[in-house]
């Protein structure tokens, strides 16, 4: 198929994007993934280990957080690599849920390898709960 | 409890092999709120140069999991549950991981460190397909909680 590359240049801002987790999108997550540690779906169990309620699962908000980048480059296998550290907890309300936002800048372009690395900034309530979170993506597509 | 430092190092033996289901793929992408056609539609993952939906970047967690619930197992690992917090997580590609795929995976114990009381599990799955070659490195920091917090 014809090489296409999309433009990505040092600096470019990645559309911001807000996504709503409900109490819904924990148990589907935990079904989807199979993680099924109740903290993410009982309030008294939450409660009883000292968390300030359901919390959405890291790799949920990682999950979620990255496709921002997905829609932006257009095809998740050019995705090779993606990592982050778990700074702070999500806690869903089971009425009003939890919405996360996430915006992300290009902050290295390497033409020899091909690639970028995008870093995300993924808050909840004004403060940051992902860190160093660090997409690389293949500038070229397959 | 405490974890048992002379884990550094453990080598597990590969998980069971885990075949990617399409439905799985199309649930998964449903699960982290993807709206990427590659992940939903056929049509759209050949267009884009596929030979079936690709996986989101983080389902390879559906196949580490296996592992690391090989290491949670572990009789002398000295690991409580209920005290584990997931710190960081990486996933390495070689190639994108598509529906069809055969995965294995290996789990090693790359380093046990203590911080204030508490202890960095960090632990490397390898994940390959069905002829051997890698296809993804997950790597998982877990932080056990000391005792007294």
């Amino acid at each position: 198929m014809t090489q296409t590359r999309t433009p990505i240049s040092l600096g470019d801002e990645i559309p911001a994007v807000e996504f709503r987790l409900t109490r819904d999108t924990l148990v589907r997550y935990a079904g989807a993934s199979g993680d099924f540690n109740p903290i993410h779906y009982r309030d008294d169990v939450a409660s009883s280990v000292g968390l300030p309620g359901v919390l959405a699962h890291g790799m949920l908000t990682m999950g979620v957080a990255v496709q921002s980048t997905v829609r932006w480059i257009g095809d998740p296998g050019r995705i090779l690599d993606y990592q982050t550290r778990f700074t702070r907890p999500v806690v869903v309300d089971p009425d009003s849920g939890a919405t996360i936002s996430v915006a992300g800048k290009v902050a290295q372009v390497d033409d020899e390898s091909g690639t970028a690395r995008v870093d995300l900034t993924v808050t909840y309530n004004g403060e940051t709960v992902l860190g160093k979170a660090q997409v690389q993506v293949r500038l070229v597509s397959a | 409890m405490a974890v048992n430092p002379a884990l550094q190092g453990r080598v597990f033996p590969p998980v069971p092999a885990y075949l990617v289901g399409r439905e799985k793929i199309r649930e998964f992408a449903r699960a982290v709120l993807s709206d990427s056609p590659i992940n939903f539609d056929l049509d759209a993952a050949h267009a884009a140069g596929y030979r079936d939906l690709v996986a989101p970047p983080t389902f390879p967690i559906v196949v580490q999991e296996r592992t690391l619930a090989q290491l949670l197992a572990e009789p002398d690992a000295g690991i409580d549950f209920s005290r584990v917090v997931h710190g960081e997580q990486r996933f390495t590609y070689s190639r994108p991981i598509v529906a069809g795929d055969e995965l294995t995976a290996a789990l090693t114990v790359a380093s046990i460190k203590s911080l204030g009381g508490h202890t960095m599990v960090t632990a490397v799955s390898e994940i390959s397909d069905s002829a051997g070659l890698h296809v993804v490195t997950a790597t998982s920091t877990l932080v056990v909680r000391g005792e007294e917090s």
